[in-house]
């Protein structure tokens, strides 16, 4: 969140907190961030069974303003911010004139006219340099603002979020629904209260002044006690997406992958008219796309990594993308970049670990789905 | 933190318990706490040759791939089966039963190679 010379690290408002916590904190997206507290696989099975404190402060807030912002909007990112209620969000992406993706993240509607682009840390001048750019020339009646230093993130996840929130708001929390948010205090402090998160369970985030992150985090760690309530890192939030079947910017994203190749063909809006990318990826989604990112559990006793080539029939054919042993399931699961024609649930490959192949069968994503979500 | 005396320690965070030309050999608890929560370890054969300082397995924690390094030269006499299993044991009680593999001791003047318990403290100190 503070600004800091080329080289050194930022630290977020609860920096201090984190170490008096006894978190591990190492380099991330330019920040010291905390990977774990009391251990990865505690604060994972937190997370799925009760509730985690995660501070994501880190993120970028690009607030986007303007008579003309949905437009902006429509044509920078692959998805229709257009559609969205006030209160609504949307998970999208900018992407590139030839379909790549610069970033995915989530565009929350404030207001007729007023837009939040929440994206990640490490992509934060990408996107904020496209969307300057485009506004750049002239063709829309908006302007933006990078928020990221002045709003800080607190997510608590997991079943017993909404309780735990519950207590420290007056908002009617059964109103927010999945991807939908409203603005309220929470512990007196005035939030973006968000029903979102990167987990695979409840939760939300709350957008706040970066000044008053502490004594939120305080007001959330105090009431969490009697909710199992535990601070988690960056490990679990890792292990959690993946076993949720969610893609990381640089590991399942990056700029030479278009979204139709992992599986989000359902948020590019190609009928919505022109925008950025859109006739590389009309194209994609005529032809089909090559490569395809599926799920893959092992078969025999390995953990898939980042990089580990994978091999069909004895031949090299792809990678993985992100691999673990799952907490919550106990199997040893990744997600890997294959092409399109080998592609099936049930085929069989094998994944090089330490230059031996063992085997894998692909499986469906996600891994891992929450139990009956009784919201709507 | 302190350490068990009877063991000697390496630059790599392993010990080893030498008695009667035998060597017990594991990964200390600074390793261990450093690594995280330890999910997989591939032990060494029995039967085969270690050389100090050289590799001779890997652990793996929910998100790094570590080499474990030998800390003294020998022919793996026996391994501790247990861990493959419960490779968590390696957290729990990295000096007791986390232990790793037992070896013969191919050279005790290997052991002036590593450090005692206060010298290895002070290095991870």
């Amino acid at each position: 969140m503070s600004q800091a010379p080329v080289g050194e690290l930022r630290h977020t408002p609860l920096h201090a907190l984190h170490r008096q916590l006894g978190a591990r904190l190492v380099p991330f997206a330019g920040y010291e961030m905390p990977v774990q507290y009391s251990g990865i696989i505690e604060e994972h099975r937190t997370v799925r069974s009760a509730v985690g404190l995660f501070d994501l402060s880190h993120m970028g807030e690009i607030e986007v303003l303007g008579e003309e912002a949905v437009a902006f909007l429509r044509y920078a990112l692959v998805s229709d911010p257009g559609a969205l209620e006030t209160g609504q969000a949307q998970y999208s992406m900018a992407c590139d004139v030839d379909g790549g993706i610069i970033d995915d993240l989530i565009v929350y509607r404030r207001a007729e006219n007023l837009f939040w682009v929440v994206c990640n840390a490490s992509n934060r001048d990408a996107v904020v340099g496209q969307l300057t750019a485009l506004l750049s020339r002239g063709d829309f009646g908006a302007t933006i603002e990078d928020r990221s230093d002045h709003i800080a993130l607190l997510a608590p996840q997991g079943p017993n979020a909404a309780a735990l929130v519950g207590e420290l708001t007056d908002l009617d929390l059964a109103s927010i629904g999945n991807y939908r948010s409203a603005p309220g205090t929470v512990a007196g402090v005035d939030c973006l209260v968000a029903r979102t998160g990167y987990t695979g369970e409840d939760g939300f985030e709350l957008f706040s002044d970066s000044r008053r992150a502490r004594e939120l985090w305080a007001a959330l760690a105090a009431a969490g006690e009697r909710h199992g309530a535990r601070p988690c890192g960056l490990g679990a939030r890792d292990t959690l997406r993946l076993e949720a079947g969610m893609p990381l910017y640089g590991n399942e994203l990056n700029r030479e992958t278009n979204p139709f190749e992992v599986n989000l063909g359902r948020v590019v809006k190609l009928e919505k008219g022109e925008f950025v990318g859109r006739a590389a990826l009309q194209a994609v989604q005529q032809a089909g796309p090559t490569r395809k990112l599926i799920g893959l559990q092992m078969v025999d006793n390995a953990i898939p990594r980042a990089g580990y080539e994978v091999r069909a029939d004895g031949d090299a054919v792809g990678h993985v993308t992100s691999g673990t042993l799952s907490p919550t399931l106990g199997t040893r699961i990744a997600m890997a970049m294959v092409p399109a024609a080998l592609a099936g649930v049930g085929n069989a490959f094998e994944v090089v670990v330490r230059e031996r192949p063992y085997r894998a069968e692909q499986v469906k994503l996600p891994f891992y789905r929450r139990e009956r979500d009784e919201r709507t | 933190m302190s350490y068990p005396d009877d063991l000697r320690y390496s630059k790599e965070h392993e010990w080893v318990r030498a008695e009667d030309g035998r060597a017990t050999i594991g990964i200390t608890s600074f390793a261990a706490d450093e690594l995280g929560d330890i999910v997989f370890i591939e032990l060494p054969e029995v039967g085969a040759t270690l050389s100090q300082f050289g590799t001779f397995g890997v652990v793996e924690s929910v998100k790094a791939v570590s080499d474990l390094f030998a800390p003294v030269s020998g022919e793996v006499t026996e391994v501790n089966e247990v861990l493959r299993d419960a490779p968590e044991r390696l957290n729990a009680d990295p000096f007791g039963e986390g232990w790793i593999a037992r070896v013969t001791l191919a050279d005790a003047a290997e052991l002036d190679n590593l450090m005692d318990a206060a010298a290895y403290a002070a290095e991870t100190a």
